[in-house]
This record gives C-alpha cells, sequence and structure tokens, in this order.
C-alpha cells in the first residue's frame, strides 16, 4: 500500500496518547469485557462471583487513578479511532464525571459482593453478574463520555442491563414494576433522543466541548431555552423529579434488594449528572431562565418525598421516598445554580450514592432477620443484632442528613447557597423535608429496632444467624464506615466537589483537554 | 411447518445462508454489507433450520449456547479496540498488517475483527431470542438456563429412519 500523501493532520490526532489518557476508556472496555466473558462461562455459575468481583476490584483501582491524574492534570481526553473532534467520539474525564465514576464502582464493588450471598444459583445462572457488568458499562460509559449522542448511548446500555436485573426472578409484581419502569424510561429516553436531534439540528456537532463554546453563538437566532426544557424534562424523568417521578415508588421495591441498592444508588444519579452536566455547563443562561421552574420541582420533589417516606410500611418503598427526597436536593442546586450551589448538588450525589445503596442493602438485611418487609411486623432488631442496628443508626443519621455522618455537608452547602441568593423558601424546603425524613427514619428504629418483638404474621421465615455473613458485613460495614469518614473528614470531597463545580462553571479547561490548539472552526 | 418439502430443503438452504452471511460480512469492509446484516442472515438461517428440525437440533448444531456465541463476540470486539494500546494510537483506531498467503496480499484489520465480533454478537442474540420463541411447551426451558438439558423423545425425529431398518 502506497502511503497516502493528504496531510493527515487536518482529519486525524497524529500525537500517540499517553498511557495514562487510556484511563477514560478502560473502565468501560474493562467492564464490557468482563460482561462477555461471564457470558461465555454462563454455566459455570461458580466462577461468576470471582470473575465479576475481580472485574469490580481492578474497576475501582482504574476509576481511582483516573480521579487522581484529573485531579492533579485537569481533564483528560481521549478519541476514538483518532479522528479529531467533534467528529470523533471523545471520551472526556473532568472531576465532576471521575468523581461520580469511582464512587459509583466503589458502591458497584460493595453490591457485587453482598449478591454474593443475594443471589441464588438461579439467579446467576439467568445472568445477574453480566448484567450487573454491563450495567456498570453504561454508568462508567455515562459519567466519562464526552458527546452528548454517545451519552444516550451508554444511557440505553444501562437501561437495557437494568431492565434484565429488574425482572430477576420473574415474578408477576416483578413484571409489574418493570413494565412501569419500562414504559416511562422509555419515553424519557426518547425525549432525550428528540432533544439530541433538536440540538444537532441547531449546533451541527454533538461534542459537549464543541456545543459549550458555542452556545454564546447561537443565544440570540436559536430557541435554546425550548431546548433545554426539553433535556430538563427527559433527565428529570429519568432522575425521579416530582412530577414525573411515580415510576420510582411504582418499580423500586420489586426487584431482589441488591437491584434495588444498585438503582436507588446509581441510576437516578446519572439522570441528575446528566442534568448538571447539559444545564450548568452548556446551557448556564438557558437554566437561569428555567431556574424557578426547576426550583419549584426541586421543593415539591423534597416535601412530597419525605411526606411518602413517613406514609410507608413497606421498608423498600420507604427507602425508595428517601432516594427522591435525594433527588429533591440536588435538583435544588441545579435551580440555584452558583458554583456553591452545584458543589453542593456533586457532594449530595456522591454521599447519595454511597448511603443509598447502604440504605437498600440495610433493609435486606433487615427483612432477613426479621422475617418481615412491614414494619408492622418487624421487631426487635436491636436486641438480635446490635452491630448491624448500630450501622443502621448510622445510615439513618446520615440520609436524614445530620451530624456528625455524611448526609450533613451537602445539606449545609445548599442551605447557605439557597439563603445566599435570597431563596428562603427552597431552604425551608430543605429543612422541612429532612425534619420528616428524621421522622420517617426514626420511626423505622423505633418500631423495627426498639419495639419488642412481638409474634407477628411472617411473610418469610426469618433465618436463625448467630453471626452475620461476611458478604453482609463487609460491603454494609464498609458503605457506612465511608459515611461516617466523609462526615468527620469532609474536606477532601469538599474541595473535590467544588473544583468539579468550578470546572462546569468554566468549562475552560474542559474545552481546552477537547481541542488542544484551540476551539474547532 | 413440519413438511417434508421443509424438511428436505432447510439444511441445504441453512448451509447456503450460512456461506451468503459470511460473504455478506467480509465484502461489508468496503461494499454494503458487514457483520450486522450478515449477522441476521446467520441468525434466519438457524432460524429456519429450528422450524424444520426443532430447537434442540440447532442447539446440538450450533454446539455452543448462542448467550455465550454473543459473549465471544462482544469479547473479540472489545479486545480488537484494545490493540491499538499497542500501536501508541487511540482506542478503536483501525490498525492493519498485509501478509502474503500463497501470493496474495491479504489486508488483515482490527476493523474486520471488529465486524466479526458485531457478527456473533448479532448471531448469538437474534438466535437465542428465535430460538426461546420457537420453543415448544413440551420441551425443556433451556432458554432460560433453569434446568440441565434433558432429551426430549420427540415423535418426529427426520432423516434417521433408514437406520432403524437395519
Amino acid at each position: 500500500m502506497a502511503a497516502p500523501s493528504t496531510d493527515l493532520s487536518a482529519a486525524l490526532v497524529l500525537a500517540a496518547p499517553a498511557i495514562a489518557d487510556w484511563l477514560v476508556v478502560l473502565p468501560v472496555v474493562l467492564m464490557i469485557g468482563v460482561g462477555a466473558l461471564l457470558m461465555m462461562v454462563r454455566k459455570s455459575v461458580r466462577l461468576h462471583g470471582t470473575i465479576a468481583i475481580s472485574g469490580l476490584v481492578l474497576l475501582v483501582l482504574l476509576d481511582a487513578a483516573l480521579l487522581m491524574r484529573v485531579s492533579i492534570q485537569g481533564p483528560v481526553t481521549m478519541v476514538m479511532g483518532r479522528w479529531l473532534p467533534p467528529f470523533g467520539i471523545a471520551f472526556t474525564a473532568d472531576l465532576f464525571g471521575s468523581l461520580m465514576a469511582l464512587v459509583s464502582a466503589v458502591v458497584a464493588l460493595a453490591a457485587g459482593v453482598f449478591a454474593l450471598r443475594d443471589i441464588d444459583a438461579a439467579g446467576r445462572r439467568y445472568g445477574f453478574f453480566p448484567f450487573l457488568m454491563l450495567l456498570m458499562a453504561g454508568v462508567s460509559g455515562a459519567f466519562l463520555t464526552g458527546d452528548i449522542f454517545n451519552l444516550y448511548v451508554w444511557f440505553e446500555v444501562l437501561l437495557i442491563s437494568s431492565f434484565g436485573l429488574l425482572i430477576l426472578g420473574s415474578e408477576p409484581e416483578q413484571i409489574d414494576g418493570a413494565l412501569k419502569y419500562a414504559v416511562l424510561n422509555l419515553i424519557g429516553t426518547t425525549l432525550f433522543l428528540i432533544a439530541v436531534g433538536y440540538l444537532y439540528a441547531i449546533f451541527g456537532t454533538l461534542n459537549m466541548a464543541d456545543i459549550a463554546g458555542k452556545a454564546s453563538g447561537f443565544r440570540e437566532t436559536a430557541p435554546l431555552v425550548t431546548l433545554t426544557a426539553l433535556f430538563i424534562l427527559a433527565f428529570a424523568m429519568k432522575a425521579a423529579a416530582f412530577p414525573v417521578n411515580f415510576w420510582l415508588p411504582a418499580s423500586y421495591h420489586t426487584p431482589r434488594i441488591v437491584v434495588s441498592a444498585l438503582f436507588g444508588g446509581l441510576l437516578t444519579k446519572v439522570g441528575i449528572y446528566a442534568l448538571i452536566r447539559v444545564t450548568v455547563m452548556l446551557f448556564p443562561v438557558e437554566r437561569e431562565e428555567l431556574s424557578f421552574v426547576v426550583a419549584i420541582s426541586a421543593a415539591l420533589t423534597m416535601v412530597i418525598g419525605a411526606l411518602g417516606a413517613l406514609a410507608q410500611n413497606d421498608l423498600r418503598r420507604l427507602v425508595g421516598y428517601v432516594v427522591i427526597v435525594g433527588i429533591g436536593n440536588m435538583l435544588a442546586g441545579v435551580a440555584i445554580g452558583t458554583p456553591a450551589a452545584v458543589s453542593g448538588s456533586i457532594l449530595y450525589a456522591l454521599h447519595s450514592v454511597v448511603t443509598m445503596t447502604a440504605l437498600y442493602l440495610m433493609a435486606g438485611e433487615a427483612a432477613r432477620l426479621g422475617g418481615a418487609w412491614t414494619l408492622s411486623a418487624l421487631g426487635g432488631l436491636y436486641r438480635r443484632a446490635p452491630g448491624f442496628s448500630a450501622a443502621s443508626l448510622a445510615l439513618f443519621l446520615a440520609a436524614a442528613g445530620l451530624p456528625p455522618l455524611s448526609g450533613l455537608w451537602p445539606k449545609l452547602v445548599l442551605l447557605k447557597a439557597s439563603l445566599d441568593i435570597g431563596a428562603w423558601w427552597l431552604a425551608a424546603a430543605i429543612l422541612l423535608s429532612a425534619f420528616i425524613v428524621t421522622m420517617a427514619l426514626a420511626r423505622v428504629f423505633l418500631l423495627a429496632y426498639w419495639r419488642p418483638r412481638s409474634e407477628p404474621v411472617l411473610e418469610m421465615v426469618p433465618e436463625l444467624v448467630t453471626a452475620i455473613d461476611w458478604r453482609i458485613a463487609w460491603p454494609l460495614g464498609c458503605l457506612t464506615a465511608l459515611s461516617i469518614f466523609f462526615g468527620l473528614f469532609p474536606e477532601t470531597v469538599l474541595d473535590l466537589s467544588q473544583r468539579a463545580a468550578a470546572g462546569l462553571a468554566e468549562p475552560s479547561a474542559y474545552i481546552g483537554s477537547v481541542f488542544p490548539g484551540g476551539a474547532a472552526p | 411447518m413440519n413438511t417434508l418439502i421443509l424438511r428436505t430443503v432447510a439444511p441445504v438452504l441453512t448451509a447456503l445462508m450460512l456461506l451468503f452471511s459470511v460473504f455478506v460480512l467480509l465484502r461489508g469492509h468496503n461494499e454494503p454489507g458487514g457483520g450486522f446484516i450478515g449477522g441476521l442472515i446467520a441468525a434466519s438461517a438457524l432460524a429456519i433450520y429450528g422450524i424444520a428440525f426443532g430447537v434442540s437440533a440447532v442447539r446440538r448444531a450450533i454446539r455452543f449456547h448462542p448467550m455465550a456465541i454473543a459473549g465471544a463476540g462482544l469479547l473479540l470486539a472489545a479486545l480488537s479496540g484494545l490493540i491499538s494500546i499497542f500501536a501508541g494510537v487511540p482506542f478503536m483506531t483501525g490498525l492493519w498488517i498485509y501478509p502474503e498467503i500463497l501470493g496474495v496480499e491479504v489486508p488483515v484489520a482490527t476493523v474486520m475483527s471488529f465486524d466479526i465480533g458485531v457478527y456473533l454478537v448479532v448471531v448469538g442474540a437474534i438466535t437465542s431470542i428465535a430460538l426461546a420463541l420457537e420453543q415448544e411447551e413440551t420441551e425443556p426451558a433451556e432458554a432460560i438456563g433453569e434446568q440441565p438439558l434433558v432429551r426430549v423423545k420427540r415423535p418426529r425425529k427426520p432423516a434417521h429412519k433408514p437406520k432403524e431398518r437395519g
């Protein structure tokens, strides 16, 4: 083959990428590869756990290395197939994306270990671990991609894996929950796709750095507020914000508890991530226009979610409503929109990923010990498992936002940010919802833990365990310890989230990482 | 659909379609075709075989479970992208070698191995759906994988009748 005589530098990236740049794509490739491997050995169920857990450990290490690199050197970009952006699909990791990727990898590892106990051989043969790997491929891809259509693709990947996980077990109520979940999420995804098409029609590019650079030039001529409203609606649906959140309480209590934990921890946060990425980084001016609507939605999400939590009898449903309260808080940060508020949202997202997963796992363990999901039937857990009860109490305090746990700091940052711009009613909603959640979780502790065990009608036979299994103790213990640690020593994450928010508000480093030689024409 | 005509034609048709699917796969590199469409053709070949001879005949014929085939394809596609780490170019960059086989220069590329991966993913995924749909209720629910495959005595075992005579 004769060497081409054309100037390749106009179309291709000619500089060799540093080996460390590969950290941007490796998390996704690793998860796809491990998922594929697990599909190939689907009959050898014994191997699944080992392969999946080693894959997840590697994922945590990769994401940690990526976060270190990004935090030292700024955003990292790699374009697929060496085509120059905006034509090649870019994977760009900034501080926000890599923080979320790391914390979701940690949570997935915890859930994977928990699943060793929770998912039996039938569930494994059905494909729990391959689905988990592909879910993580979708989640990592969504956090690390720098291309908005690619973001849509990763949403699809994680959505399809989540359908599989949701109906693991094929019980009628699971199918019922999955149907509501599937239909409403597909509507949300379709809206997202329409918005992406609209955006492409306006900008002629899908690269997020390119869009961020060009948005100011289109403000006079293009209906960017409509576009942003469409994106906000689509992502609010994904994130389960009021009034488009009724799918979450309808479906999250049906699957296996470890699946609920993954969903409650990760999926809604991917929606919030996309919302922050698009509104704060790409369309800040339009977000300002719509901020009042978002703020009302945030306040209602919080308060109604908290009231829902107070009204529930089923532990899983109750935790589902606590997840929704968290979404309201993160949405409040988006509505306020100042860098401080966005850093509060990011901090809240990090806290929420860990705490909500741990809460679901805790609910599963409580039900296993107590033999029921309902508060009316549970009782006497404190006497039976004091260590577990202490961890539960810590998680309750963290979820309610009481000191000294990790829930306090994001709420504090958000409160201060909302008072700074004079949105006293938003601050009041944050405080009110936190108060109601405290009551709801105190009610759980009172009824399920403190109340002496009566002779209830059991929904299932409680397992008589003397020592808690390590496959349950380690994930729960580590997630709780993480929550306590960042409650006591919040400086690192506070600093990281502030820098991440600053990087979103002023994305010149992000754009510079994609277009090293200046913006695209 | 268990007619004599179909049972006679199906093996030939299946073989031809599988061959054609490989042709479409390889042709797709520079001309219309490719892994996706090739995979669909191969999957329909297996579906026809399944209609004629039953699902377990197909499962025996392809040896591996369709989902395992899909997994292998996905792994191959991912690894094709990863090869570029050794060449110092970004992920998914097409890399070529030109070995001479019997005096003919044969270009081999990671693009092609990626496409073969796509082919396998499509064959595996669509076949496993098709077989699950063709599965009769009397047959074991192998698609879900709940039990190991138990041979079911089928009244129609085609093409082997003559043997019993001797």
